[in-house]
C-alpha cells in the first residue's frame, strides 16, 4: 500500500519538476554551453540593437565617406567618431558593419532555418506516418537532395532565380529541409510504433491529433538538436554564397560579403577588413554549435542520468 | 449481448503462408460480465481483442466471421464509426502502464483529450469529470495526480490512470489485454479489483486477456481458453479451473505451481506452441496431448453441454467415466 499512501511531498509541488524546468537546469549545468548561450544571446541583442548603437548606417550611402576608406582600427574617422576595428575599402565603419551584417547573416540564417523546419517537419511525419509508397517516394527524393552538397543545390538554385534576400533564403530552404525530414522521420518512425500511440488510437483521436499532439512532441528532442546545426550551418553557407559574389547585393554586406571584400587587401597587409567580420562569423557559429552540442547531451534520454 | 463474436477469423496473409492468428472465435459477454480470455503466447488472443476494436494492421486482415456489439455488426463498419465507437463505447487497456501514456503530456491532458475526442466540449467539466475518474480507480489526492507528467507516477499508479481514462466516457464494453502482467502481485490484487468493482457498479462488460489462470480465477465469470487461434475450452469459472474437460485446460492447470507441490519438479505441458502458418491437421493439441487418439486426426467439433463448449474428441470427463 505504500504506493496508495505516499503523495507528492508538499514541499516539491508537480510544478517544480516539468520537463522544461530539469531540462534547463541540466543545461546550465555545463559552463562551456551557458557561456555559448551568453556569448550567442549578447551577439543577438547587438545585432538587434545595431540602429541605435552604431555610430554610421553603413547602408545609407549619405552616411559613408570614401575618404574613410581602410583606416585601420582606432582611427578616427572624418565625422569625428572612433573607427575601433577599423574602415573597409568603401569606407564603412566595420564595427557598424559587422553589426548591421549580422542581423542580415542571422535573419536569413534563422528564417530559412525555421521554414526548412517547418517543410521537412512536415513532410518527415508524412512520410513516418503514411508508410508505403508515400514514404518511399519521399524518403527517395530525400536521399537524392543529400546526395548534392549543401553549397552546390545553393549555388544552382542562386545561379537560376537570381541574387537577393529573398533568392538566398530559398535556397537555403532547398538545401536544407532534408536534413529536417529524416531526423524527423527516424524519430516518429519510432514513436509510431509505442505503445501510447495505439493506446491513443484506442481512444478514437483522430490522424490530426495523433500526429501532432502525440507524436510531435516526442520528437522534438533530435529536432532541436539538428535545428541549431543547421541554423549554424545555414549562417554559414549564406557567408559562403557571399563571399562567392552570388548571394547578398554588395550595397546590404553580410558577413559574407565584408570577408569577400577584405580579401584583397589582406596581402597589402590591410588584415582587418576580412579579418573582424571573419571572426565576427566565427564567434557566432561556433556558440550556437556548442549550444547544439550540450542540446544533444542534454536531449538524449540514453545520456541521462 | 453488449458483445457477441461468431466464427471469428483474423488472419496474417504473409509471404511465408496465411497465418491463422485467429481461426474461428466464438464467445458472448453481456452487461456487467467479466470473461477471461486465457491461453499461451500466439494463441491469439490479443489479436481477438484487436479485431474486435478494429485495429488489425496489414497484412492482418479479418477473413471471416462477425463482432455484434450491441447489435451493430463492426467487421466491415466504416472507419469513421469505429473510430467513434473507439474510446467512447470500446475502450482498451494494456499491458504495459510505462508505454500507454505519451510521456510528454501531463495526465490531466491525456485525459481531457480522451473526453473532448468523443464530444465533451467544456474544459472545466472534463477536467471535473477526469479528477472524479481518477478517485474512482483509488487514486488518492486526484486533483494533484492531474498535474503530474506519467513519469511522476509509479507502474500502478500508471495502469490506474490508464483504467480510469478506459472508464473516463463509460463504455459498454473494456478489453484489457494482460493488464496486470507487469505489475508486481500486490498491484495486481489491487487493480484486478478496482477492475471488477467498476464493471460491476457500471454495468460495463469486460474482457480480461491473460496468460495467467490465476489472475482469472479470482475475477472473471466466465473463462474461454484459447489454443492456436480457438477456443478449446469455454464455462464458467468454477466449472473451467475446477473441472477442466479439455486436456489442455488440465494441462495449464497442472502446471501452475503451488504450495503443495513444492519440491517436486514443476509440471509442464510437453512441446511448444505449433507454428501458425503451418498447422498439423486434424486438432491442433493432438501432438502435445497424452489423450490423443486417431479421432484426433479429425478437427474437433465444438462439443455443448451446459453452459461449457469443449472442441475436444476425448474430453477429460468422458475419459474418467470410461476408466
Amino acid at each position: 500500500m505504500t504506493e496508495l499512501s505516499a503523495p507528492l511531498a508538499p514541499s516539491t509541488p508537480a510544478r517544480e519538476e516539468t520537463p522544461l524546468r530539469i531540462f534547463m537546469a541540466e543545461f546550465f549545468e555545463s559552463r562551456i554551453a551557458t557561456g555559448a548561450l551568453v556569448v550567442l544571446l549578447t551577439i543577438v541583442v547587438l545585432a538587434l540593437l545595431a540602429p541605435w548603437i552604431t555610430p554610421q548606417n553603413p547602408y545609407d550611402l549619405a552616411e559613408v565617406d570614401v575618404l574613410d576608406a581602410r583606416l585601420p582600427p582606432g582611427e578616427a574617422a572624418f565625422a569625428g567618431y572612433t573607427m575601433w576595428l577599423g574602415s573597409d575599402g568603401a569606407g564603412r565603419d566595420l564595427y557598424s558593419a559587422i553589426l548591421y551584417g549580422l542581423r542580415i547573416s542571422l535573419s536569413v540564417g534563422i528564417t530559412s532555418g525555421f521554414i526548412a523546419l517547418a517543410i521537412g517537419m512536415a513532410v518527415g511525419l508524412l512520410a513516418a506516418y503514411a508508410g508505403g509508397r508515400i514514404e518511399t517516394f519521399i524518403m527517395r527524393v530525400v536521399d537524392l537532395q543529400l546526395s548534392f552538397p549543401a553549397a552546390l543545390v545553393a549555388l544552382m538554385l542562386i545561379a537560376i532565380l537570381g541574387k537577393g534576400i529573398d533568392k538566398i533564403i530559398l535556397a537555403l530552404v532547398v538545401a536544407q529541409w532534408a536534413y529536417y525530414a529524416r531526423t524527423v522521420r527516424a524519430s516518429a518512425l519510432v514513436e509510431r510504433r509505442k505503445e501510447y500511440v495505439e493506446a491513443a488510437t484506442c481512444l478514437g483521436l483522430s490522424h490530426g491529433r495523433i500526429v501532432f499532439r502525440h507524436i510531435l512532441p516526442n520528437c522534438l528532442a533530435p529536432l532541436i538538436v539538428v535545428g541549431t546545426v543547421q541554423t549554424a550551418s545555414a549562417i554559414s553557407l549564406e557567408a559562403t554564397l557571399s563571399f562567392l559574389g552570388v548571394g547578398l547585393p554588395q550595397t546590404e554586406p553580410s558577413l559574407g560579403v565584408l570577408i569577400a571584400n577584405g580579401a584583397q587587401y589582406i596581402i597589402s597587409g590591410r588584415y582587418w577588413i576580412s579579418l573582424f567580420p571573419g571572426l565576427a562569423l566565427l564567434i557566432t557559429v561556433v556558440s550556437i554549435n556548442l549550444v547544439g552540442d550540450h542540446l544533444r547531451d542534454v536531449l538524449n534520454p540514453r545520456l541521462k542520468r | 449481448m453488449t458483445l457477441e463474436v461468431r466464427g471469428l477469423k483474423t488472419h496474417f496473409l504473409t509471404r511465408a503462408g496465411t497465418v491463422k492468428a485467429v481461426d474461428g472465435v466464438d464467445f458472448s459477454v453481456g452487461p456487467g460480465e467479466i470473461m477471461g480470455l486465457v491461453g499461451e503466447s500466439g494463441s491469439g488472443k490479443s489479436i481477438t481483442g484487436f479485431s474486435i476494436i478494429g485495429l488489425i494492421d496489414p497484412p492482418g486482415q479479418v477473413v471471416e466471421g462477425s463482432i455484434a456489439f450491441k447489435g451493430e455488426e463492426l467487421v466491415g463498419a466504416p472507419e469513421e464509426r469505429l473510430r467513434h465507437l473507439r474510446g467512447n463505447r470500446i475502450a482498451m487497456i494494456f499491458q504495459d502502464p510505462m508505454m500507454t501514456l505519451n510521456p510528454v503530456l501531463r495526465i490531466d491532458t491525456q485525459m481531457i483529450e480522451a473526453l473532448k475526442a468523443h464530444g465533451t466540449t467544456d474544459k472545466a467539466a472534463a477536467r471535473i469529470q477526469a479528477r472524479d475518474a481518477l478517485g474512482l480507480v483509488g487514486i488518492p489526492s486526484p486533483e494533484e495526480r492531474l498535474h503530474a507528467y506519467p513519469h511522476q507516477l509509479s507502474g500502478g499508479m500508471r495502469q490506474r490512470v490508464a483504467i480510469a481514462i478506459a472508464f473516463l466516457n463509460q463504455p459498454d464494453l473494456i478489453i484489457a489485454d494482460e493488464p496486470t502482467t507487469a505489475l508486481d502481485v500486490t498491484i495486481q490484487a489491487q487493480i484486478i479489483h478496482e477492475a471488477q468493482k467498476l464493471c460491476r457498479g457500471s454495468g460495463t462488460a469486460l474482457i480480461w486477456i491473460t496468460h495467467d489462470l490465476a489472475v482469472v480465477a479470482g475475477l472473471a465469470d466466465r473463462i474461454s481458453v484459447m489454443y492456436a487461434g480457438r477456443i478449446v475450452e469455454q464455462g464458467t469459472v468454477d466449472d473451467v479451473i475446477d473441472r477442466p474437460q479439455h486436456p489442455y485446460t488440465a494441462g495449464l492447470l497442472g502446471s501452475v505451481p503451488s504450495a503443495n507441490k513444492r519440491g517436486q519438479r514443476l509440471r509442464q505441458i510437453p512441446g511448444m506452441t505449433p507454428n501458425l502458418a503451418a498447422l498439423p491437421e486434424g486438432c491442433a493439441f493432438k501432438t502435445r496431448c497424452g489423450h490423443a487418439t486417431a479421432a484426433c486426426e479429425r478437427a474437433p467439433d465444438v462439443v455443448e453441454a451446459k453452459a461449457r463448449r469443449i472442441r475436444c474428441h476425448n474430453p477429460l470427463s468422458l475419459l474418467e467415466v470410461g476408466a
